[in-house]
């Protein structure tokens, strides 16, 4: 008779923020086969769209995503444009990319800090969201908003960054520098990490390339793919930076280019201030109608390439929206990476591709005894502006 | 390779076997198959010319269920989409998962939101909708309403 084990993880587990189900086939301690179930949180939001207007959709797409929240609207945006034959203002070029690339900043410090509680390693984990909240405040203050920044439209963007907010921004940039400079050096010599994380998960470069993977993942089994070199839009063509890569394939190698991207991110972010100085002009150019035909944009978001399909029949409404997001093609990869190792090393294997999840929620309080809570939604609007108000006190400016 | 060679191999290679081609030129290249010849041509682009495989989008027009084959061709800007067009009553098409691992999910998707059989697909399981979602319901259908 054939017996198998199977150790379930998921669809909900204290290691996972979104549900998704992986089947740990075993034998002893050592997993054999994994079997990956998905659509416990799908939103039909490709559907969705088809009764959206363009403008909306762009929304729309935020939504999808709470983490790389600014990276569907990107793409969208791109893809419209792409259909429509528009071309951006420069000033909006540089815009994009840096609000692009502030979200790459929080995300992979986002992922790096999951990674150490993953392990078990909570110190690295509260050390590094330490450090992430600054780049928060930073959006907050440029978008208004932690996440989802509502800052992308086609033909442009939203809001411009103020010339007396770019000494701000750059002293910002100098300190994350510092910090996550810092951290990168203690984690990278960090005899933990590296004996969780060494040679474990190894995904071959031609795995990489057959299961399509994406992004870090990629690029740190030496495929050297980045949308922002390969097929540039906003700004990345006009600035000076590096594609990082690892040859290993490791989870080591994950970390070390996704901290690694964190300083070339922060270059970007340094040279667009810059040139915002000197460029001046719109931030957006007016689109009246979308013709009829198809476009493609993609978004180098930080976890891989996002990719969307827009097609228009000429009315205000896209008729199909495909969305394809990098996870969907880095999940699979599990399958190359999991197999012979241990259940214990499986988890961060997992999590080693940056699975994608929302965590928009800022508070919640409950009140034991009664079991309500204690603010609702209005006292959270109340408090948010608040805190952007204080921001820009301490900024030095009255309004945002 | 100098980028106008992509373009022109395919072309080459597809010959007859074209039955539309459409061009935004420099970035994107729409080219429309029988449904019969995918599979040679996505073995051509993906294994000969080392493209990467994006995704696979399907689209329900009123004659027929379009799926597009987005390869993207890194360091040349270029995204080459292989369309076939497929009949309502009778829409299938060999799969090209047991090809390119990497589009297995996309392929079961297709199948079950828009009603396309892929032929040989190495795990045809549903992905996203649950157990329960009856059989011959395709959400993303132009037929379906969006409060259904």
């Amino acid at each position: 008779m054939n017996r198998k084990t199977i150790i379930p993880i998921g669809p909900y587990h204290p290691l996972q923020e979104e549900p998704e189900f992986f089947e740990l086939e075993v034998e002893g301690e050592k997993v054999i086969d994994i079997n990956v179930h998905i659509g416990y949180n799908h939103r039909s939001i490709e559907k969705i769209a088809e009764s959206k207007t363009f403008d909306q959709m762009v929304f729309l797409v935020e939504r999808i995503c709470g983490i790389c929240s600014t990276s569907h609207p990107i793409a969208n945006c791109n893809a419209v444009e792409d259909l429509a034959g528009i071309e951006i203002p420069e000033r909006a070029k540089y815009i994009r990319s840096i609000v692009g690339e502030l979200e790459r900043i929080h995300s992979h410090l986002l992922w790096a800090g999951l990674a150490g509680h993953f392990i078990g390693y909570n110190t690295l984990w509260m050390w590094i969201w330490k450090y992430r909240e600054p780049i928060l405040e930073i959006f907050e203050a440029i978008t208004g908003n932690r996440n989802h920044y509502a800052m992308m439209i086609p033909g442009g963007v939203r809001r411009d960054i103020k010339e007396e907010d770019i000494p701000f921004l750059l002293k910002g940039m100098d300190e994350a520098e510092r910090k996550i400079e810092m951290v990168t050096k203690a984690a990278l010599d960090d005899p933990v990490l590296a004996a969780r994380l060494k040679g474990i998960g190894v995904l071959s470069r031609e795995d990489a390339i057959n299961y399509c993977a994406l992004g870090p993942v990629a690029r740190a089994s030496g495929v050297a793919i980045d949308v922002r070199k390969d097929d540039p839009y906003a700004a990345y063509d006009l600035v000076d930076w590096q594609v990082i890569t690892r040859e290993e394939g490791d989870v080591f190698a994950k970390t070390v280019v996704r901290l690694l991207e964190c300083f070339e991110s922060i270059k970007i972010i340094r040279q667009c201030l810059e040139k915002l100085r000197t460029v001046k002009g719109e931030i957006a150019v007016k689109v009246k109608e979308i013709p009829p035909g198809e476009g493609i944009g993609r978004h180098e978001a930080p976890r891989g390439e996002v990719f969307h399909y827009v097609r228009s029949d000429g009315s205000n409404r896209p008729v199909r929206l495909k969305v394809r997001a990098p996870t969907y093609e880095n999940l699979p990869t599990c399958k190359a990476t999991v197999p012979g190792e241990s259940i214990a090393d499986a988890a961060i294997i997992l999590a080693g591709i940056d699975p994608c999840y929302c965590c928009t929620e800022r508070i919640v309080t409950i009140n034991k005894r009664t079991g309500q809570r204690e603010l609702n939604g209005q006292d959270l609007l109340r408090l948010s502006r608040k805190k952007t108000e204080k921001i820009c006190k301490n900024m030095g400016r009255r309004n945002v | 390779m100098a980028k106008q060679d992509i373009i022109k191999e395919i072309k080459e290679k597809l010959g007859k076997k074209i039955v539309k081609w459409e061009e935004k030129p420099p970035k994107r290249y729409y080219i429309t198959i029988a449904r019969d010849d995918i599979l040679e041509a996505a073995n051509f682009v993906f294994k000969k010319q080392k493209a990467r495989f994006i995704t696979e989008s399907g689209v329900d027009t009123p004659l027929s269920i379009e799926i597009l084959y987005h390869f993207s061709f890194d360091g040349l800007s270029k995204i080459v989409t292989l369309k076939v067009l497929l009949p309502k009553d009778g829409c299938e098409v060999e799969s090209i998962a047991s090809l390119i691992p990497g589009a297995s999910w996309i392929e079961r998707e297709v199948a079950e939101l828009l009603g396309v059989k892929f032929l040989n697909h190495p795990d045809p399981r549903r992905l996203l909708l649950a157990e329960d979602w009856p059989e011959g319901e395709f959400p993303l259908r132009q037929k379906i309403r969006e409060n259904q």
